[in-house]
């Protein structure tokens, strides 16, 4: 099976030629003129676009907001994909969809829905006032709306994986005497967490370039609560389109970095559950 | 058959924590749309709802939706066709090409395209020469969803094309079947509940696809204004009830996808368990 099979079933040519004709019109005919936009500007000039001050202030808000995001996404994931996975319940069905709601729900309705409630007089933000905790307009709300919007990434990696696991490796722990959570460590844990760090990662990424969910409830003042892809808007609005193609040139790279680590990562897990083929 | 976790007591903690979590974080948020939409009762909200601008802002939401979806269903099933039957130098730069869009933020996929098109992109300066304009009109929103929404379709298809194999098809080709037909009666019925799925989140997110979208609008009243857009543009203009009465039209539409989402799972983990 190693030799090249040779084309038995017909539309190579065929899907070949849409397929390259879409992602050249579609994918990297824009990529051109961000290299053209980019070519515009001298490597001090580029540095310049990128290193202003405030914006890097914005660098570090949507770093910071993104981590705790998908930290928190990575324990709530966890705890609806084995509660999804492991029991049953009624209401479960309505649950499992529930889960998918932040990325049927466009982002701007999130957005808006989010900085409502959690305004200072709105339905929550006026019950954590008196606890001294305010989401709306600071770093926190930039992250409660991260973390609405990247649910269903470890949910939905992590709870197939939990699904797939055979009674069997459970009931060995138990009947030679591990106590639950022993056997959750020793047996579950090292089975899904490569499942884990992917949704992580994922819900991450999203995080990183999220943008209509965040704008609202974010106050957007400058050095405190803007985020990268506001700063690029921003940018574009003022006309400055090549400080707006630096700091998506650097945007991109980012973003393409995780992914590749990301899909690298998957590689690797799915190498060795399937022991050593690909 | 007891397994980790089936204590009485871990079962209903585990089960209570996540219904409250889910609760908080994700019920009272979506039933405070419907609420702050109607909050002044049902008169402002019908009066929003079938306003003029809402009607437009209905309109150009469902020509993008349109133009959009039969596009990257198209491109969805040539791609997934072309990766999974055929080995070729470039398998894997083309499927990760084709992770792009879902890697970087809407924004700079907004700007990508402002940048080519705009009057100081170079294929834009040409076009206008033509006096056509595609940014800051509906062609240039269209173009951008698609970018948006191109990886859906396929990154349902592939999994699935894959774990199936070219066996069945191969059978075909022996039997005399042309391509066509091939596609028609053996890989469509096979992959027709992932073709819907894809259809179904291309669909959403092309309806509800803001940042992309709002780069290249203009925000141009009557023409360039999308739902998404009306509901930030109503909410900046302090009509909170306007801004929520199109949120809840949404929404409402995000119930349905999920609906749907839900009955075809059940639909194919049925047809799994009896196959």
């Amino acid at each position: 099976m190693r030799a090249r099979p040779a084309r038995v079933l017909p539309g190579f040519s065929l899907s070949l030629g849409v397929t390259l004709l879409f992602v050249s019109l579609i994918l990297l005919l824009p990529m051109t003129s961000l290299i053209g936009q980019l070519s515009s500007l001298s490597w001090s000039q580029y540095w310049a676009a990128i290193t202003d001050p405030r914006l890097i202030a914005s660098y570090r808000v949507t770093i910071g907001a993104a981590l705790a995001a998908s930290l928190f996404n990575a324990l709530f994931g966890l705890l609806m994909a084995w509660v999804l996975a492991r029991y049953t319940f009624p209401g479960k069905r309505i649950l499992d969809a529930l889960m998918d709601l932040p990325f049927a729900l466009p982002t701007a309705v999130a957005g808006i829905t989010l900085a409502t409630l959690y305004s200072r007089n709105g339905a929550v933000g006026s019950l954590l006032e008196p606890l001294g905790i305010e989401v709306a307009y600071t770093w926190l709300g930039i992250a409660l709306a991260m973390a609405f919007t990247s649910v269903p990434f470890v949910v939905r990696t992590v709870q197939p994986v939990l699904e797939d696991l055979p009674a069997q490796a459970d009931e060995a722990a138990l009947t030679l005497g591990a106590s639950n959570i022993y056997a959750f460590r020793r047996v579950i844990l090292p089975h899904i967490w490569p499942a884990v760090v992917t949704g992580t990662g994922l819900s991450f990424a999203r995080s990183l370039g999220e943008f209509g969910a965040v704008i609202f409830i974010a106050g957007n003042m400058p050095y405190r609560t803007e985020v990268v892809s506001l700063m690029m808007a921003t940018r574009l609005e003022e006309y400055d389109y090549a400080g707006a193609a630096a700091i998506a040139s650097l945007v991109m790279l980012v973003s393409l970095l995780l992914l590749l680590a990301i899909n690298l990562w998957q590689g690797r897990f799915y190498r060795r559950l399937h022991g050593g083929r690909h | 058959m007891k397994r980790i976790g089936d204590g009485a007591a871990t079962r209903a903690g585990l089960i209570g924590l996540a219904v409250i979590l889910t609760t908080l974080f994700l019920v009272i948020p979506l039933a405070g749309i419907f609420y702050q939409a109607l909050v002044e009762g049902m008169a402002p909200f019908w009066q929003n709802l079938t306003s003029a601008f809402t009607a437009e802002a209905i309109g150009l939401t469902l020509l993008i939706a349109l133009m959009t979806v039969p596009i990257n269903l198209l491109f969805g099933i040539f791609l997934a066709w072309l990766v999974t039957r055929f080995t070729f130098p470039g398998r894997r730069l083309l499927q990760t090409l084709i992770d792009i869009p879902f890697a970087v933020s809407p924004v700079v996929a907004g700007l990508l395209y402002l940048l080519l098109y705009g009057r100081t992109g170079w294929l834009g300066s040409i076009l206008s020469e033509h006096d056509i304009q595609l940014m800051f009109a509906w062609p240039g929103m269209v173009l951008v969803t698609v970018f948006v929404t191109c990886p859906f379709v396929a990154r349902e298809l592939i999994p699935l094309m894959q774990a199936q194999g070219s066996a069945e098809e191969e059978a075909g080709v022996t039997l005399g079947a042309g391509g066509w037909t091939l596609f028609r009666r053996i890989t469509l019925p096979n992959i027709r509940w992932a073709l819907v799925y894809g259809v179904i989140l291309t669909n959403a997110r092309a309806i509800g696809e803001f940042g992309a979208v709002s780069v290249v609008s203009g925000s141009i009243r009557g023409e360039t204004i999308n739902l998404p857009l009306q509901v930030e543009l109503l909410y900046q203009d302090y009509n909170t009830v306007g801004a929520f009465t199109s949120a809840a039209l949404l929404a409402a539409l995000a119930i349905v996808t999920l609906v749907i989402k839900a009955v075809l799972e059940w639909h194919t983990h049925r047809r799994e368990k009896t196959a």
